[in-house]
């Protein structure tokens, strides 16, 4: 595999920006890596419009419509998608709600939490993506070819993965820099 | 969807601990109707902790947020030394606040240099293309390097102390886990004053934005509402006080323990947003919103204890004539007033023999069937609050996060900034940057990888009353 500048999108799903934070935590190496791959669509889109890209990386689990449809789509869109951190890996923390039913979920914390102060028992929903009955690991809807786990990843494995990418080969994280959380 | 109405959407907005979107209603005859702020995503943590032993809250709740977790890691010890009826040994709760101020360095600097200052010195028309970190390094390598620089020193600080940067462990229940080495007291001491001078400088320059900018900054997005934040002592305090409310006019209205944030804090539901509106009940919703942050918080302070800090405070207090500062542009000023406060503030904590001591942990079984735990999040007051059965597993939890509490502000801020610039569906690049600017200035970690690592492309969607699309604008 040759490529001149890989283009790159990411994307944040059901998560919480750590490993997008954990990828800034490659400090100075950022700006001489930004010299060496296009980064066409950042976290910020969770859009229709991923353009095609040689990889896509998604941080986070499915646990809405939205955001379902969003891995579905990178996937159609990379040559290689990768499954960054545990949520995307395996579904991390948010498959904690999974033991109970979504509505439960929505009901418990917009009417029965203690500061809440909501008579009318308003849960929202208007022009807002719809909970999927279990918040899901990313290869339970769509293939992914590469798994870095870590809650976060460490800043070094991150960069050794794009540095892998960079040279042509199919990243696979060696036992030393993996970790689990 | 109301009839007769175009609905412009900006999607996606996000980042607030969560996803979100703007949409901007049109009337009939082009003008702004109604503008709206939602945040998408709703993940229930407060629901799925039920049943866990509340030791575990502070390894889980930081998972919330992994642009400032140290805070979630904070509050939620904070509440379980609450279950515990402990007092922390001093080494221990130091040791904390060294971490705390490590966070408030990282999380404050990631938003200013790598996020805001790019409008600030680009403008906010600028080719979204140089408009970011990169255009930053090549325009202003100084500048970037040391905001690069200082970023890595703040979480080097958290990593020393919790093993990992993002998502780190010291803080348990009754204590801390590991001790401070001397040798990395002397490495973190050695290199603060370089960082130090840099943020001086970035102070200079973003004065001088102010200055030169003044009209703008009267302007945009300026609300005058009520501040909410910890003192101690009346002094600006980050990790443990009490909590207080002070008025767009600069009167105390209220100061209260945290652990009675209930009864004067609710919460109120929109139901076209997953984040709560948080407000003070004596005045009801809306008109108990107020705003949090670094602006709240020099508003709702008197002093800062720290010199330096402090001096700049009243620099930053005679740009009104009563002191209280209403112009959200000055978030951003506020904000390097804090990492100066943060730097100096870690500077005494690393000079008290106390956190070289071993005294870091005191055991005890449940002791009160609730806790709370408030500090401040780098964005605002975070809340943690848990009930507990007799063995401690999680009853009831309730989480009001530091976004939540300028969700109203936000909300006004767009609609404001849309109505100043948006007249019908023609709307112009400058106009959509200028209403995600208002959420940068409240919420940094909104659009971090976007100014950090490259374009910022959006999506505009213009609906008929139908809800057919009529017409797309794509910025990238």
């Amino acid at each position: 595999m040759i490529m001149a500048k890989p283009k790159i999108a990411s994307v944040w799903l059901e998560a919480c920006a750590g490993c997008h934070m954990s990828f800034l935590d490659i400090d100075e190496r950022i700006v001489d890596l930004l010299g060496k791959v296009e980064l066409t669509a950042t976290p910020i889109t969770d859009i229709k419009e991923f353009p095609e890209v040689e990889v896509g990386v998604i941080e986070g689990a499915l646990g809405n419509e939205e955001e379902l449809h969003l891995a579905k789509e990178l996937r159609e869109r990379c040559k290689i998608l990768i499954a960054w951190g545990d949520c995307a890996v395996f579904g991390g923390i948010n498959c904690m709600r999974n033991f109970m039913p979504a509505e439960q979920v929505l009901r418990e914390g917009y009417v029965e939490t203690v500061s809440t102060v909501n008579p009318e028992g308003v849960i929202p929903g208007k022009d807002l993506p719809a909970l999927l009955p279990h918040a899901i690991p990313v290869d339970r809807a769509v293939k992914v070819d590469v798994y870095v786990p870590g809650c976060p990843p460490d800043a070094d494995t991150i960069y050794y993965v794009f540095s892998e990418i960079l040279e042509g080969r199919i990243p696979s994280v060696p036992t030393d820099i993996m970790r689990y959380d | 969807m109301e009839n007769k109405k175009n609905t412009i959407v900006v999607n996606p907005i996000t980042r607030i601990e969560g996803h979100g979107k703007i949409t901007v209603d049109l009337a009939d005859d082009g003008s702004v109707d109604n503008v709206r702020f939602h945040v998408t995503q709703y993940r229930g943590f407060e629901v799925f902790s039920k049943g866990r032993d509340f030791r575990e809250m502070p390894v889980i709740t930081p998972r919330i947020c992994g642009i400032c977790p140290v805070s979630h890691h904070l509050a939620s010890a904070k509440a379980c030394d609450a279950i515990l009826g402990v007092t922390l040994p001093a080494p221990a709760a130091k040791l904390r606040e060294v971490m705390h101020m490590g966070q408030f360095i990282q999380s404050h600097a990631l938003s200013f240099f790598h996020l805001s200052s790019p409008d600030l010195l680009f403008g906010f028309d600028a080719d979204p293309a140089v408009r970011n970190v990169a255009g930053l390094a090549k325009e202003y390598p100084e500048l970037a390097v040391a905001g690069i620089g200082m970023r890595k020193y703040g979480q080097e600080i958290i990593k020393t102390l919790g093993g990992k940067k993002v998502h780190p462990w010291h803080s348990i229940p009754g204590g801390v886990n590991r001790s401070l080495r001397t040798e990395e007291k002397d490495s973190m001491l050695e290199s603060l004053p370089a960082h130090k001078e840099n943020l001086r400088k970035a102070l200079e320059l973003v004065k001088n934005y102010l200055a030169e900018n003044a009209e703008l900054a009267a302007r945009f997005a300026t609300l005058e509402t009520s501040y909410l934040g910890l003192v101690k002592d009346g002094n600006l305090e980050l990790y443990d006080g009490r909590i207080r409310l002070k008025s767009p006019r600069g009167r105390i209205t209220d100061e209260f323990d945290d652990k009675d944030y209930c009864t004067y804090i609710g919460e109120h539901v929109e139901e076209w947003s997953y984040l709560k509106f948080p407000f003070y009940r004596p005045l009801g919703f809306p008109r108990g919103s107020y705003r949090v942050g670094p602006l709240g918080r020099l508003n709702a302070c008197e002093d800062i204890s720290t010199p330096e800090a402090s001096s700049e405070l009243a620099a930053f207090r005679k740009s009104t004539d009563d002191g209280i500062v209403h112009y959200t542009l000055y978030y951003h000023y506020a904000r390097l007033i804090e990492i100066l406060y943060s730097m100096e503030r870690l500077e005494e904590l690393l000079l008290d023999p106390d956190v070289l001591k071993s005294d870091l942990h005191i055991t005890g079984d449940v002791t009160n069937r609730e806790g709370v735990g408030v500090v401040e999040a780098p964005r605002g007051t975070l809340i943690h609050h848990y009930e507990v059965d007799e063995y401690g597993a999680i009853e009831r939890a309730n989480l009001i996060v530091a976004t939540g509490h300028n969700n109203f502000a936000m909300n006004r801020g767009v609609e404001q900034v849309a109505r100043d610039y948006i007249t019908g569906p023609d709307v112009k690049e400058g106009a959509l940057n200028r209403m995600e600017h208002v959420i940068r200035c409240y919420d940094p970690c909104l659009s971090c990888s976007t100014h950090a690592v490259g374009k910022m492309p959006l999506l505009l969607e213009i609906r008929n009353s139908e809800g057919e699309l009529v017409r797309t604008v794509v910025k990238e």
